[in-house]
């Protein structure tokens, strides 16, 4: 399939690199609940974008649209040059190149660490084992817990199974990672854990789609933050700007409850 | 004004100490569990008292009483005996006869041979410390089931053939409980995937086979597997009456099968199959890496139940003229040679024996794996 993203393109790229994500027109319903309405997003290849709203703003449903978690009803999406389509192979596909990391890490409780991490490589991208297990030793090591890759996921805190989750997700070799509310589920004193391989991660210029309520990593981090609420995208701008001078009064508002 | 207290800091983090001993010893666990009030004492005392007066008398009748040895029923008469004890010399002269049914004697061998293949396949597959699971699988699924057609049925190389209609006792008991324990697991697992699949025809198609079989007793798919099934049939068609009756045992443990593997399916969280597609596993993948291995491991119990409750069901195909363990015993009593007032009590206590042992070994089997299962992945 051929980059179609090229007959959009030119409208004023920040950074005027490829297009790693072009979503148009999209638009979501949940029975008769219009979650996502008429949204429109670019994101370029090696860009960080922090997405963030009041919850029940449709943050998690346009991430999972995606990588197809979930089907939406109207509009384009191109990942990677690849249309989102009902066609299951193109799904998979697509799926290969994105990864994602959930709320509630999802790690599968019957395998041991390294067994999560290589479940991908090994049964979806047919990679032999003893490789796929050095890259996936490779990756537990990159977020700190090669110590752990014999232990099953229910021995783990909640920090060390969301860096797993990571690592399981990187194991894939992705172009694109997205984030749902990584570090929701934790007890506070191992959201900075995570938050530092996320960091860590932001700086080797892997795109990332990160749905947080962290205002410090979307400071450091972000490229660009997304402000959703309703469905809609409110408002958007680099973080510096985003912070001292929220322009919608939602912003403003939403700003306010979690800065205070 | 409340008074201003001191801060408190502490100077040492105090040590983990063992846990305080219990009452120890025997003695000390008796009294905790058996006798701990009065009320309790009456208790353990009554119950004592029953379990004395029902096991008196079957130790008795089994044992004290019992008749070891004799060639024929004058052994086991309560005039000649010394009283109306259990006839195990009978059971002992039948033995051959309960676990290969009509089989002839002459080809005996290969049943045992069968049985053989069967243990060395099955024991070191149920033992996890034993490497090699994959070949032993293999073998137990591929090589078993064509070495024990083979050799029971015959027909091939030099072997002559042996009707099924010969086929009897355990072993009979064996082929079925065996063949419909292989079949009805996966395709119990198939119907359980069908039934809550995304294409309304194969669920419809899984939801009317199951409601189906489950609707029907166990009697009328034999009876009219064995009756009904050859008037349809045109003529000139033979359809042996064991495989007719396999078939049907099959079928029917298969849909409650389904049922019970539906339940594991059901209580693995929507998350699980999110990540697996979120890798970019299509769904026969995940279900095989993802959901049903922890799907199945939270229904060990309701399998293991199921299979006992086909092993016991076995007994049914009596009704269609087959004489599995319990039809071949009954059969026996016929035979005037060993007639005798505690014939039928003996063998039917045998027979007892026999299922019990073969059920709760399943059962223990299923607790070792539930608990080996568990420590794994506890969390």
């Amino acid at each position: 399939m051929s980059n179609n993203a090229a007959d959009h393109g030119g409208q004023g790229a920040p950074r005027g690199g490829d297009i790693a994500i072009e979503i148009s027109g999209l638009n979501k319903w949940f029975g008769d609940f219009h979650v996502l309405k008429d949204i429109d997003l670019k994101v370029y290849k090696g860009e960080r974008i922090v997405i963030c709203g009041p919850s029940g703003s449709g943050k998690s449903t346009l991430i999972r649209c995606i990588n197809r978690l979930e089907e939406h009803q109207r509009g384009r999406i191109v990942v990677e040059g690849i249309e989102l389509t009902s066609d299951l192979k193109r799904i998979e596909n697509i799926r290969r190149e994105v990864g994602m990391v959930f709320q509630h890490f999802n790690l599968f409780p019957h395998l041991t660490t390294l067994e999560n991490c290589t479940l991908g490589p090994v049964w979806a991208r047919n990679m032999p084992k003893a490789r796929a297990e050095a890259l996936a030793m490779e990756y537990l090591e990159r977020v700190r817990i090669p110590e752990q890759a014999n232990k099953y996921p229910g021995q783990l805190s909640g920090g060390q199974r969301q860096r797993v989750a990571i690592a399981r997700a990187l194991c894939m070799n992705p172009k694109i990672m997205l984030f749902d509310e990584p570090t929701s589920a934790l007890d506070p004193e191992m959201v900075k854990e995570v938050l530092d391989v996320m960091t860590d991660l932001a700086r080797s210029g892997m795109t990332m789609l990160v749905v947080t309520h962290e205002m410090g990593f979307a400071r450091e981090v972000a490229d660009r933050i997304i402000f959703m609420d309703e469905g809609q995208i409110v408002e958007e701008n680099e973080p510096e700007a985003f912070f001292a001078d929220p322009r919608h009064e939602r912003t403003r508002t939403f700003l306010g409850q979690i800065l205070s | 004004m409340a008074p201003r207290r001191r801060p408190y800091v502490r100077s040492a983090m105090a040590p983990s100490q063992p846990p305080p001993m219990l009452a120890s010893g025997p003695l000390g666990w008796l009294r905790r569990n058996l006798f701990s009030n009065w009320w309790n004492s009456a208790l353990t005392l009554a119950c004592l008292y029953l379990i004395y007066a029902l096991a008196a008398p079957l130790v008795q009748f089994a044992l004290i009483d019992a008749v070891w040895q004799g060639a024929d029923r004058e052994a086991c008469l309560p005039a000649k005996g010394q009283g109306a004890g259990a006839c195990w010399a009978y059971i002992h002269a039948k033995f051959g006869q309960f676990i290969y049914g009509r089989y002839p004697a002459a080809e005996r061998w290969r049943v045992d041979l069968v049985f053989l293949l069967l243990a060395g396949g099955l024991i070191p597959v149920a033992m996890p410390s034993v490497p090699g699971k994959r070949w032993n699988v293999l073998f137990l699924l591929a090589v078993f089931p064509v070495a024990a057609y083979i050799l029971l049925f015959g027909g091939w190389f030099t072997l002559p053939r042996v009707e099924t209609a010969r086929w009897g006792g355990l072993m009979l008991t064996l082929v079925v409980a065996i063949s419909g324990i292989a079949a009805s697991l996966p395709l119990g697992v198939l119907l359980a995937l069908g039934r809550r699949s995304a294409l309304p025809a194969v669920r419809l198609a899984s939801i009317v086979f199951i409601e189906f079989w489950r609707g029907v007793p166990l009697i009328t798919v034999l009876f009219m597997s064995s009756v009904l099934l050859p008037l349809f049939l045109p003529d000139g068609v033979h359809f042996d009456k064991l495989l007719r009756a396999l078939i049907g045992v099959a079928l029917f443990s298969a849909a409650y099968m389904a049922e019970v593997v539906r339940g594991g399916l059901q209580a693995i969280p929507r998350g699980q199959y999110e990540a697996a597609m979120a890798l970019g596993l299509g769904y026969w993948k995940t279900m095989r890496l993802i959901v049903l291995p922890q799907a199945l491991k939270l229904v060990i119990p309701g399998i293991v139940n199921t299979f006992i409750g086909l092993f016991k069901d076995t007994t049914l195909v009596l009704i269609i003229g087959l004489f599995d363990l319990l039809g071949i015993i009954q059969l026996s009593f016929t035979d005037p040679k060993w007639a005798s007032p505690n014939q039928s009590l003996t063998a039917y206590l045998f027979a007892a024996g026999v299922y019990w042992l073969f059920c709760f070994g399943m059962s223990r089997y299923s607790l070792f794996m539930e608990r080996r299962l568990n420590v794994e992945q506890r969390s």
